[in-house]
C-alpha cells in the first residue's frame, strides 16, 4: 500500500501542453499573445501601407505651428498666433471647467431630487419622479440641443437692453441674462488682495483644525464642544476685519452694455451654460435614483437601533444612516462624474470650445492630422478618467465596509 | 482536400481584391456607382429635396462625372460630409471625389495630398448683418467687440482671425458645426454677424423670411476658389474629373446645351465642338472613356451656364449674379483649356 | 338572580363610526400628504406653481399647433402672431424622420415587418413564461431581419444561417473531446461552409430577391434602432467573454481584457466614432473600403461590450465562491463549469444591468449625427433644418425626437425594473 504521493517530476511530453492543466494555460496564453501580435502587426502594416499610398506620415510637428484660429472662451492667454498645442490646452481647461461645474450642480440637483422623491408630499414626489424619468430616458445630445435652443430663443439679446425704453433690464443692475450668456459682476483685485485671500484660506484651515480638535476631545474625554458657532465666526470675522483694515482691496466690476455686448464682469457664455445645464440636469436624474436607492437601502432597524441607544435624530442621520447610505451611493457617483467628463465632449454640438472642439475639431480640420489629433484626444480623456477613478477609489476604500 | 479548397477560396478572394484596386476610374466602373462627397446641405449648392434627391450646383458636377464615366447621372452614392470628415473621407478612399464648396489652398493641395481639378465657383468670404444694426462696413471701428457666427472646419475661420488682426479690433467668434445652425444662431441674435463665402451668404439671405432685413457687407476678405478635388497621385481619375468640368465650361463657351448636344454631336463646322462631342478625334479614348462621354456629361444637367442658372442664378431664389464667374469671353474668370 | 341578567358586558359590537372629517377621505389625504408641516405647505405651493406655469406656457403652443402647412412661413401666416407649434413639419417629414430620406418609400413595409418580428423574437428572451420553443424563431430572426432590411437574395442569410448551424453541429459533435478542439473545428467548418456557399449565393443573386438597399441609405429612427440592436446583440457575447477573461487567472489574457475594457470605458464614445469615421479606414487593407455604418457598428460594439463586461463581472463577483468550488469538486472542467454552473447564475443577476447598458447604448446612437450620419437627430439637424421651408422649427422636431426616445427607453427601463422584481422574488 503506497499512499505516498509520487514526488519525482514527470518527464515533460509535448502533449502535456494541451492536456495537462498546468501547462495548458501557458499554451493558451502563448497563442493569445501570438494572435494579438499578429493582429497588431497586420493593422500596423495596413496603416503604414495606407499612409505611404496617401503620401502621409505621422508627425506631431503640427502642434508647434501657429493655430490661426481664435477661441472665445480662454482661461489662459491665447491668440490666433499661439500654437496648436496651446489651443489644445485652452480646450483642456474648458473641458475641466464644464466638467467640474457639471459635477457640482448634478450632485446638488440629484441629491435634492433623490431626497424629495422620498418625500411624503405626494405632489413633490410625483414631480420628481417625472423629472427623473423624462431626463433619464432621452438622449443627452437631444437635451443639449433643446436646452441650447431654449437658451437662445427665450432670453433677450443684448440689443434688447439698449435704448430709452429697453425691452429687458438687468437684474439689480448687476446681472444680465442674455441669449448669448449670463453676465455677472466680477471681482477686481487691488493691492493687498492677496492678504485678504490668504486670511480667508487660513481661517478655513483653522476651522478644520478646530473641528478635529473637538472630535479628539469628544473621543478621548467624552466632552462635547459646540463647533457650529465658532466655525461660523472663524469663517467670517477674520476675513472681514482684514478686508476693511486694508481699505477694501477687492472690488466688484459690473457688466455694462458697450457696443454689441456687455463688457466687464464675468461672462458665462451661452454655450457653456447650456452644456453645463444639460449635463447636470441629465446626470442629476441618474444621481437622484442612486441617492434614493442608497437611502432606502439602509434598514429601518438601523435607525431604530440607534434611537434605542439614545442618539438624537441628527446623530442618527450623521453617524448611522449617512455612512451606510454613502457606501451604496459613492461607487455609482464616481462613474457619473466620469460620465459628465466624457459627455462634455458633446460640446461641439453647441460650439463650446472644449478639447474635442479645439484639438479634435478645428485643429484636426485645419491641419488634416486626424490620426495624431484623435490619438491625443483619446489619451487625454483616458488620463482624466483614470485619475478621477484613482482618486475616487481611494475615497471609496476609506468608506468601504471593512470585510474581515 | 478541404484545406486546398479553403486556401483556394482565400487566394481567389485575395486576387479579386487585388484586381479591384487598379485605379479609381476602374473602381468606379467596376462598382457601377460614383461615390461623391457633398456637404450636409447648403441651399442652391447641395441639398436633398423632399423626395431625397440631391440637387444643387455642386451636385451637378457629380452628376456630370457620373454621366461621363458610367452613362447614368443617377448612378451616384452621395456621401454627406462635414467640414471635419470631408478630407479624411477622400483620403481613405471612402469617396472618389469631393464636390463640396472646398477652397483650393496650397496646404490642402500639397500637405493634405489632394488634387484640385479646377474651379467651378470663384468666391470670397463676406459678412452678413441685420440691416437694423446699421453696420455698413466690416472694417469700420464701430464693429469692435462684435460677435461673429462661423462654421467650424472651414478656411473662413482662419480668414476671419486674420481680418480682425489686420484691422486691429477685437471680436468674439461663435463657432457652429453646420451652416444652417450658424444661420439659426444668427437669426436668434446670438451673434451680430454671420461670415462665410459670399455665395453661401447670398443663398442663406435669400431663404430668410424678409431677405431685405439682412445686408451683405461690401468687404471681401479672402479669395475662395471653390472646386471639386480628388486624391493626389491617381492622375487618370483626376484627368477624368478635370476634363468633365472643362467640358461643361467649353460647352457653354461654344453654345452647346443639354437641348442641342444630341443634334450637334452629329457633326458641325466647328472642330472644337466636334472634338468635344466626340465626332472628331479620340479625346474620350485618351481619358479611358468612350467618345460620347462629354455629350452625356453636358446632357446630364446642361452646360456650366445652364447649371449656374438653374441652381443659383438670377432666376432662382438664391439669385446670384454671374460676376467673376462669367465666361472669360464676357470678362469673367471661367476659362477652360482647349479640347485638342 | 334576575339582576344578574343585567349584563355589564356588551354582547354586540358598537357599530363602526365614521371617522371625523379631518381623518378621512380627501381631507386626511391632503393634510397628510400635502400640508403636514409648514415646509410641506411651501413645497406643495411651489410644485403647484411650477405645474401651473408649465401648463400655461405650453398649452396654447400645443393647442394652436398647425398640422397643415407647406412651410414654416405658412405656419406663421396661419398663426398670425399667436404662439403655436408648427407640427406640419412632422406630418410632412414623418417618413424621413423614421426611415431616413433615401430608403425607397415602396419598401417601408420591410423595416416595419422587421420591427414587429423583432418584438416577437425578443418575447421568449424577455418573458421566461412563454414557451421556450419560440427561441428557435429568435435564432432565425437576425438572418430574416437582414434580408428584410437590406434586401437582396435570401440565399445570403440562409447560407449564413446554415453555416452557423453546421458550425454548431460540429461543435456538438467534437466538443466531447475537448471544448477548445470543438470550437476550432466548428469555426473552420462554418467558415468553409460560408466560403463555398458564397459562390452559390453570388451566382444566384436575383433568386427571390427583394430590392437591395445599401447601408448608406438607412436613416432616421431606423438607423438608431439598427445600430442599437446590432451593437447590443453582438456585444453581449463579447462582453461575457471579456468579463471571463478579466476574471481569468492567466495573466496575459487577463491583462489584454483589462486594458481593452479600461481603455474603451475611459474615452468618450464620440472619440471612438471619430476613430470609426476618420481613422479606422487606415487600418483596413489598402483598397478595401468598409462601409461607414459597418465601421460605426464595430466601434459601438466594442464600446458596449466593455460596459457589458463590467456588468457581467459584477454578476460573476456576486456569486458565492462555493459555486465555483462546487463546480470544481464535481470534476467539471473550466468550460463546463462556466457553461453549466457559473454563467447561468451570473447572467441572471446581470440581466437588469445589461438591459440598462443597452438602453444607454440606444440613446448613444444619436451621437452618430455628429459624424454626418443621418439618424433621427442627424435628419433633423441636417436635411430638414437646412431646407428653406423648415429652417427654424427646432422645438417641434427635437420635441418629437425626445418623445420617440422617451417612449422606447421608458418602456425598456420599466421592463428591466419588472425583471428585477421577478428575480428578487425567485431568490427568496
Amino acid at each position: 500500500m503506497s499512499t505516498s504521493i509520487s514526488t519525482e517530476r514527470e518527464t515533460f511530453r509535448l502533449s502535456m501542453l494541451l492536456n495537462d492543466k498546468r501547462y495548458r494555460s501557458y499554451t493558451f496564453q502563448f497563442f493569445a499573445l501570438l494572435v494579438l501580435i499578429c493582429i497588431i502587426a497586420y493593422l500596423g502594416k495596413n496603416l503604414v501601407e495606407n499612409l505611404a499610398k496617401a503620401g502621409l506620415n505621422i508627425s506631431y510637428g503640427f502642434l508647434e505651428d501657429p493655430a490661426g484660429y481664435d477661441i472665445n472662451q480662454r482661461l489662459i492667454e491665447y491668440n490666433s498666433q499661439s500654437s496648436h498645442l496651446r489651443a489644445a490646452f485652452v480646450g483642456v481647461l474648458n473641458t475641466l471647467l464644464v466638467a467640474f461645474l457639471g459635477c457640482i450642480m448634478a450632485t446638488v440637483l440629484g441629491v435634492t431630487a433623490g431626497i424629495l422623491r422620498l418625500s411624503n408630499n405626494w405632489i413633490v414626489a410625483k414631480l420628481m419622479t417625472i423629472y427623473v424619468e423624462i431626463f433619464r430616458n432621452v438622449p443627452i445630445l437631444i437635451w443639449i440641443l433643446i436646452i441650447s435652443s431654449i437658451f437662445m430663443g427665450v432670453l433677450p439679446q443684448p440689443r434688447a437692453f439698449r435704448g430709452e425704453n429697453p425691452e429687458a433690464t438687468m437684474l439689480w443692475d448687476m446681472f444680465a441674462f442674455t441669449g448669448r450668456g449670463v453676465y455677472t459682476p466680477g471681482p477686481i483685485f487691488f493691492e493687498g488682495s492677496l492678504v485678504v485671500i490668504g486670511t480667508f484660506l487660513l481661517s478655513i484651515v483653522s476651522i478644520f483644525a478646530f473641528r478635529r480638535y473637538a472630535r479628539r476631545k469628544l473621543y478621548s474625554e467624552g466632552k462635547v464642544i459646540k463647533t457650529s458657532w465658532i466655525s461660523l465666526l472663524l469663517f467670517f470675522i477674520p476675513t472681514i476685519i482684514v478686508f476693511y483694515a486694508l481699505g477694501s482691496p477687492i472690488g466688484l466690476e459690473y457688466p455694462e452694455l458697450k457696443g454689441f455686448n456687455f463688457k466687464g464682469g464675468i461672462y458665462a457664455r451661452g454655450s457653456l451654460i447650456s452644456l453645463w445645464f444639460a449635463l447636470s440636469i441629465y446626470t442629476g436624474a441618474f444621481i437622484a435614483e442612486v441617492v434614493r436607492a442608497g437611502i432606502q437601502s439602509v434598514d429601518k432597524g438601523q435607525t431604530e437601533a440607534a434611537a434605542a441607544l439614545g442618539l438624537r435624530s441628527n446623530f442618527i442621520m450623521n453617524l448611522v444612516v449617512l455612512p451606510q447610505a454613502l457606501r451604496v451611493i459613492i461607487p455609482p457617483m464616481i462613474s457619473f462624474y466620469l460620465n459628465i467628463t466624457k459627455n462634455s465632449s458633446l460640446a461641439l454640438a453647441v460650439g463650446y470650445m472644449d478639447i474635442t472642439s479645439t484639438l479634435g475639431g478645428i485643429t484636426l480640420n485645419q491641419t488634416g492630422r486626424a490620426i495624431e489629433a484623435v490619438l491625443l484626444l483619446m489619451l487625454f480623456y483616458l488620463a482624466i478618467s483614470l485619475s478621477i477613478s484613482a482618486v475616487m477609489n481611494v475615497y471609496n476604500r476609506s468608506v468601504m465596509l471593512k470585510e474581515r | 482536400m478541404k484545406k486546398t479548397v479553403f486556401l483556394g477560396a482565400l487566394t481567389v478572394a485575395g486576387l479579386a481584391a487585388g484586381l479591384v484596386s487598379a485605379g479609381t476610374l476602374d473602381d468606379v466602373k467596376a462598382r457601377g456607382t460614383l461615390n461623391c462627397g457633398v456637404s450636409t446641405g447648403v441651399p442652391g449648392f447641395a441639398e436633398p429635396d423632399a423626395n431625397g434627391r440631391w440637387q444643387g450646383f455642386d451636385i451637378a458636377v457629380c452628376r456630370a462625372v457620373a454621366a461621363a464615366v458610367l452613362g447614368d447621372n443617377n448612378a451616384i452614392q452621395f456621401v454627406p460630409t462635414t467640414g471635419k470628415t470631408r478630407f479624411t473621407s477622400l483620403a481613405s478612399g471612402e469617396i472618389d471625389m469631393l464636390a463640396r464648396n472646398t477652397t483650393w489652398t496650397l496646404s490642402r493641395d500639397v500637405d493634405l495630398k489632394f488634387d484640385f481639378v479646377g474651379v467651378n465657383y470663384y468666391d470670397g468670404q463676406g459678412f452678413m448683418v441685420k440691416a437694423s444694426t446699421g453696420i455698413t462696413s466690416a472694417s469700420s471701428p464701430e464693429i469692435d467687440g462684435v460677435t461673429v457666427c462661423i462654421q467650424t472646419g472651414t478656411t473662413s475661420e482662419l480668414n476671419l482671425s486674420d481680418h480682425f488682426r489686420s484691422i486691429g479690433m477685437s471680436y468674439e467668434p461663435l463657432p457652429v458645426e453646420s451652416g444652417s445652425e450658424a444661420v439659426a444662431n444668427y437669426m436668434a441674435g446670438s451673434c451680430d454677424m454671420f461670415t462665410t463665402d459670399r455665395s453661401a451668404l447670398a443663398a442663406r439671405r435669400a431663404t430668410q423670411e424678409v431677405p431685405t432685413d439682412h445686408v451683405v457687407l461690401p468687404e471681401i476678405i479672402s479669395k475662395e476658389p471653390l472646386g471639386p478635388l480628388v486624391r493626389h497621385g491617381d492622375n487618370e481619375w483626376g484627368d477624368v474629373v478635370r476634363w468633365t468640368l472643362n467640358a461643361l465650361i467649353t460647352a457653354e463657351e461654344f453654345g452647346v446645351t443639354a437641348a442641342n448636344a444630341e443634334e450637334l454631336s452629329e457633326g458641325t463646322n466647328n472642330a472644337e465642338i466636334n472634338r468635344l462631342l466626340g465626332s472628331e478625334g479620340t479625346m474620350g479614348e485618351m481619358l479611358g472613356l468612350d467618345a460620347d462621354w462629354a455629350k452625356r456629361a453636358i446632357m446630364s444637367e446642361g452646360n456650366y451656364g445652364e447649371i449656374f442658372e438653374a441652381n443659383i442664378g438670377a432666376g432662382t431664389i438664391i439669385g446670384l449674379p454671374r460676376g467673376v464667374n462669367a465666361m472669360w469671353t464676357d470678362g469673367g474668370l471661367i476659362y477652360s483649356p482647349p479640347f485638342r | 338572580m334576575a339582576e344578574n341578567n343585567a349584563s355589564f358586558v356588551r354582547h354586540e359590537l358598537i357599530k363602526e363610526q365614521v371617522p371625523p372629517v379631518s381623518q378621512r377621505g380627501v381631507v386626511k389625504w391632503v393634510s397628510e400628504n400635502l400640508i403636514s408641516s409648514p415646509f410641506n405647505v411651501i413645497m406643495t405651493l411651489l410644485s403647484l406653481w411650477i405645474i401651473y406655469s408649465i401648463i400655461v406656457n405650453s398649452a396654447p403652443w400645443f393647442i394652436n399647433g398647425i398640422w397643415d402647412a407647406k412651410s414654416v412661413r405658412e405656419c406663421y401666416d396661419i398663426l398670425d402672431g399667436v404662439s403655436g407649434a408648427c407640427f406640419a413639419v412632422l406630418k410632412e417629414r414623418f417618413p424621413q424622420l423614421i426611415y431616413g430620406f433615401k430608403y425607397p418609400p415602396t419598401e417601408y413595409w420591410r423595416p416595419n415587418t422587421a420591427v414587429v418580428l423583432l418584438l416577437a423574437a425578443l418575447a421568449p428572451v424577455l418573458f421566461r413564461k412563454l414557451p421556450q420553443q419560440l427561441l428557435g424563431f429568435s435564432a432565425i430572426y437576425p438572418f430574416l431581419a437582414y434580408w428584410l432590411i437590406w434586401g437582396g437574395t435570401p440565399l445570403v442569410p440562409v447560407i449564413a444561417f446554415l453555416g452557423l448551424a453546421f458550425g454548431i453541429y460540429c461543435f456538438r459533435r467534437f466538443s466531447a473531446r475537448s471544448f477548445a478542439f470543438g470550437v476550432v473545428i466548428a469555426v473552420i467548418a462554418a467558415s468553409l461552409f460560408w466560403v463555398l456557399g458564397g459562390y452559390l449565393s453570388e451566382a444566384n443573386g436575383t433568386f427571390l430577391a427583394l430590392e437591395a438597399v445599401p447601408s448608406r441609405d438607412m436613416g432616421g429612427l431606423m438607423l438608431n434602432l439598427l445600430l442599437g440592436t446590432i451593437a447590443c446583440s453582438i456585444s453581449i457575447p463579447l462582453g461575457v467573454i471579456l468579463a471571463l477573461g478579466r476574471q481569468s487567472n492567466m495573466p496575459i489574457i487577463k491583462w489584454i481584457c483589462v486594458i481593452f475594457i479600461e481603455f474603451i470605458r475611459g474615452v468618450p464614445l464620440i472619440t471612438l466614432l471619430f476613430v470609426a469615421n476618420v481613422i479606422l479606414a487606415f487600418f483596413f487593407p489598402p483598397d478595401t473600403s468598409i462601409d461607414l455604418i459597418l465601421r460605426v457598428i464595430i466601434m459601438m460594439t466594442f464600446f458596449n461590450s466593455a460596459y457589458i463586461a463590467e456588468v457581467v463581472r459584477g454578476g460573476l463577483a456576486a456569486l458565492p465562491t462555493g459555486q465555483y468550488e462546487a463546480a470544481n469538486s464535481l470534476g467539471l472542467d473550466y468550460a463546463q463549469s462556466m457553461r453549466l454552473i457559473i454563467l447561468p447564475q451570473a447572467l441572471k443577476i446581470s440581466i437588469p444591468g445589461i438591459v440598462n447598458v443597452s438602453v444607454g447604448m440606444l440613446k448613444d446612437t444619436t451621437l452618430v449625427s455628429i459624424i454626418s450620419m443621418f439618424d433621427l437627430v442627424g435628419m433633423i439637424r441636417g436635411p430638414i433644418l437646412a431646407t428653406s421651408e423648415w429652417n427654424g422649427v427646432y422645438w417641434e422636431l427635437f420635441g418629437c425626437a425626445a418623445a420617440i426616445f422617451f417612449v422606447i427607453c421608458f418602456s425598456v427601463s420599466k421592463y428591466s425594473q419588472w425583471l428585477e422584481r421577478q428575480l428578487e422574488t425567485s431568490n427568496r
